[in-house]
C-alpha cells in the first residue's frame, strides 16, 4: 500500500485487448520468420501451424468467430497434409534438411520485400484504418453469410425496401417485384453447390487417373490372410 | 461474472476479466484432469470386469479408488527420457500440442444454458475444427521419437484422419440443419421439453446418423477398435512408445479429455444437451428469470445432466473398447469411407426431405411460400423467438402467419423462454 503510487496506475492500464493483440501478432510474425529460417521440413510445418493458429487467434480477438474457425479448419488443418508429406520425405536421409541456394534467397527476398511494400502502402493509404476502431461494432455472426447464399440479402436494409414503395403502390416492373419478393430471390446457393460438386468430381477423377494400375489380387488370399492373423 | 465483479465487488475491469478467465480455465482444467483420474480408474475396473478379473482392489480402500492418484504420483516421479536420435524440440512439445487442442475445444462447449466459456455463434464448427488439431500432437510425437514404431503409429493416424473426418462432418451438420444454427446453446435449447424432442428421436434418419456419429467419434479419439496409432499388441505403444513420465500422461489426459468432449458434443447435438428426459423445471414452474437463485440451481442440475450424459458416453466407449477387436487400417478406411460416408450422406438427404415435407409440412409448410420461412430464420439470434413478420408484398393471399416456429416440429416446454 505504501509503495510507489505509480505501480497501480501502470497496472490499472493493462488493456487485455491490446496485450492479446500484441501477443498473437508477435507470435504470428515470429513463427512466420521461423518458417523461413528453419531447414527441417517438419519443423517448418510445425512453425507454420503455430503462425496460422496465432492468426486465427487474431480473428477471434476481432470477434470474427466464423473466420477464425475457418482459419483453424482450412489453413491449420490443411497444414496437416504438409506435415505428413514432410514426415514421408524426411524418412530418407538426403531430404532431412532443405538448403536454399543464395540466388534463391536473393530472389525470394526481393519478391517478399516488394509484396511487403505494396501491402504497407495500401494499408496506410486507407483513411479508416489509420486509427483503431472505437466503440462496439456489434457481434458479427455467420448468419448473414449463410442467408446470403439462400438469397436473403441482409446487407440490403429491409426498412429501406419497405419504405421504397409507399403503401398501396404497385412495383413498377417485374424485376423490381422479383427483387422485393424474397421467395423469388435465387441467391448464390446453386452456383456454390455446382462449383463444389464440380470440385468433388475433379478430385475423384484425379484419384482415379493417378491410381496405380494393379493386377487384382484374388479374393482367396485376402481371406486367407485374415484367417492366418487370428491373434489380437 | 465479470459484470458482477466490476459492479458489485468493485474490482477494476482488467482484474475482473482476468479473474473470470482464470476461474473458467481452472474449472475446465479440473473437468479434464479430474475426469481423467476418474475415467482411468473406471476403465481399469470395467476392463477387469469384462475380462473376468477384479482390477485394482487395494489402493485406497475396497475398490481401489485411489489407484489413479497413485499412478499419477508414480508418473510424476518417473524419469523423463528422450531417445538419442529424437528431434528434441518437437519431442518435448508434442504432448502439449495434443493437450492444448483438447483443452481449447472446451472453451466453446456449453455445460448448461449459460455455463459456457465463450458462447460462439459457430460453436459446433469451432469445436470440430479445434478437435481436429489434436492429431498434430500424435503425428509430431510419432515423427520426433525417431523410432519405427512411433512413425508407423503416426502414419496410421494420418490415414485414419482422412477417413473419419468426412463422415464426422456430415453427421454434425444434421443437428445444425435441424436447429437452423451452429450455436451449441441454441441447438440444445431447441431440444428442450420431453424426451421425444431430442434430435435422436426426431425422425428415423437422425436415429441412424447418431450411430454413424458414434462410430466416427470413437475413431476420432483413437479408441479401440480404431486405436491403430497406438496398437499396443502390434506397435509396442505406437506414437507414444518413447514417452514416459508426465509427458506420457499428457497424451492420456488429452485422450480422456477428447473422449469426454465428443461425448458431450453427442449429448448436445442429439441427446438434448442439459435438458433431462422429463422437463422437470418447466413442470415445477420455473421460468427463465435473470439469474435468480432458483434459476441458478436449475442450471446447475442441467450441468449435472450434461455431465451425466457425457460420462455415459465415455463408459460406452470403454465398453466398446474392451469388447471389439481392433480393425486393420484398410478395414478402418473401408468402414469410414465406404460405409459411414454414404450412410451419412443418405441420412443427410433423408433428414433434409423430412424437414422439408413432413414436420407439419404437408399442412403448414406447403401453405406458406419458402421465402417467408427463410425470413423467419433471420429473426432473433436463436430462431426460437422467430415469429414471422408479415411481408409487404409477398403473397397477400396466404393465410395469416401463425407465430409457430417454422423449424421446431413440436411445441416445446422450455424454462428458458417464458
Amino acid at each position: 500500500m505504501m509503495e510507489s503510487p505509480t505501480l497501480p496506475v501502470f497496472v490499472a492500464a493493462i488493456n487485455w485487448h491490446s496485450l492479446l493483440f500484441y501477443l498473437f501478432a508477435s507470435a504470428a510474425c515470429g513463427f512466420a520468420v521461423a518458417v523461413v529460417l528453419t531447414e527441417n521440413v517438419v519443423r517448418m510445418a510445425f512453425y507454420l501451424v503455430l503462425s496460422l493458429g496465432a492468426t486465427a487467434g487474431l480473428f477471434f480477438l476481432a470477434g470474427a468467430d466464423f473466420v477464425g474457425a475457418m482459419q483453424l479448419m482450412i489453413y491449420v488443418g490443411g497444414t496437416l497434409v504438409l506435415l505428413v508429406f514432410g514426415v514421408m520425405l524426411t524418412a530418407q536421409a538426403p531430404l532431412v534438411s532443405i538448403r536454399t541456394s543464395p540466388a534463391d534467397k536473393v530472389l525470394g527476398g526481393l519478391v517478399a520485400a516488394s509484396l511487403l511494400a505494396v501491402l504497407l502502402q495500401s494499408a496506410f493509404s486507407v483513411e479508416a484504418w489509420r486509427r483503431p476502431a472505437v466503440g462496439d461494432v456489434g457481434t458479427p455472426s455467420a448468419t448473414p453469410l449463410g442467408m446470403a447464399l439462400l438469397g436473403v440479402r441482409v446487407d440490403a436494409d429491409p426498412t429501406t425496401e419497405t419504405t421504397a414503395l409507399p403503401a398501396g403502390q404497385r412495383p413498377v416492373s417485374a424485376t423490381q417485384a422479383a427483387a422485393l419478393n424474397p421467395s423469388t430471390r435465387s441467391g448464390y446457393l446453386l452456383p456454390f453447390e455446382i462449383v463444389s460438386v464440380h470440385l468433388l468430381v475433379v478430385l475423384v477423377g484425379a484419384a482415379y487417373l493417378a491410381r496405380a494400375k494393379r493386377r487384382r489380387t484374388p479374393r482367396s488370399t485376402e481371406t486367407a490372410g485374415l484367417d492366418a492373423g487370428g491373434g489380437p | 461474472m465479470a459484470d458482477f465483479l466490476i459492479f458489485t465487488a468493485g474490482l477494476p475491469e482488467w482484474l475482473a476479466w482476468s479473474v473470470t478467465a482464470g476461474v473458467a480455465a481452472f474449472l475446465v482444467l479440473n473437468v479434464i484432469a479430474g475426469g481423467a483420474l476418474v475415467f482411468i480408474w473406471a476403465e481399469r475396473k470395467i476392463a477387469a470386469r469384462i475380462q473376468d478379473r477384479l482390477g485394482p482392489t487395494r489402493t485406497g480402500g475396497r475398490f481401489g479408488w485411489l489407484q489413479s492418484l497413485a499412478d499419477g504420483i508414480k508418473l510424476l516421479a518417473k524419469e523423463d527420457l528422450m531417445p538419442a536420435g529424437a528431434d528434441g524440440m518437437l519431442f518435448k512439445l508434442a504432448p502439449y500440442v495434443s493437450f492444448c487442442a483438447s483443452f481449447c475445444a472446451f472453451i466453446a462447449l456449453p455445460f448448461a444454458f449459460d455455463f459456457v466459456g465463450q458462447r460462439l455463434n459457430v460453436g459446433v464448427f469451432f469445436v470440430v475444427a479445434v478437435l481436429g488439431l489434436e492429431v498434430f500432437g500424435v503425428i509430431l510425437a510419432g515423427y520426433a521419437s525417431a523410432s519405427k514404431w512411433s512413425l508407423f503409429g503416426a502414419m496410421r493416424e494420418a490415414a485414419q484422419v482422412v477417413s473419419y473426418e468426412v463422415p464426422l462432418g456430415m453427421c454434425v451438420v444434421v443437428p445444425v440443419m435441424l436447429a437452423g444454427s451452429m450455436d451449441l446453446v441454441t441447438i440444445a435449447e431447441k431440444q428442450s421439453g420431453w424426451l421425444t424432442n431430442w434430435y435422436l428421436f426426431h425422425d428415423p434418419f437422425t436415429f441412424v446418423i447418431f450411430w454413424v456419429y458414434v462410430t466416427c467419434a470413437v475413431a476420432s479419439v483413437n479408441r479401440a477398435p480404431f486405436d491403430l496409432a497406438e496398437a499396443e499388441s502390434e506397435l509396442v505403444a505406437g506414437f507414444h512408445t518413447e514417452y514416459s513420465g508426465l509427458r506420457w500422461s499428457f497424451f492420456f489426459m488429452a485422450e480422456y479429455g477428447s473422449m469426454f468432449l465428443v461425448s458431450a458434443l453427442a449429448a448436445i447435438l442429439f441427446l438434448g444437451g442439459w435438458n433431462g428426459p422429463i422437463p422437470l423445471a418447466a413442470l415445477l414452474g420455473f421460468s427463465a428469470g435473470t439469474g435468480d437463485t432458483a434459476n441458478y440451481w436449475v442450471r446447475l442440475v442441467g450441468c449435472g445432466n450434461l455431465m451425466g450424459k457425457a460420462t455415459l458416453g465415455v463408459l460406452v466407449m470403454m465398453w466398446v473398447r474392451w469388447t471389439l477387436p481392433r480393425l486393420r487400417i484398410d478395414q478402418v478406411m473401408t468402414t469410414c469411407l465406404k460405409y459411414c460416408t454414404p450412410i451419412a450422406a443418405l441420412m443427410f438427404a433423408g433428414v433434409m426431405f423430412w424437414q422439408l415435407l413432413l414436420p407439419g409440412g404437408l399442412i403448414r409448410g406447403l401453405a406458406r411460400p419458402a421465402g417467408e420461412i427463410r425470413e423467419g430464420w433471420l429473426e432473433g439470434p436463436g430462431g426460437r423467438a422467430a415469429t414471422l413478420r408479415p411481408l409487404p408484398l409477398a403473397a397477400p393471399a396466404a393465410p395469416a402467419p401463425t407465430p409457430a416456429q417454422p423449424l421446431v416440429s413440436k411445441p416445446s416446454l422450455s424454462w428458458v423462454q417464458p
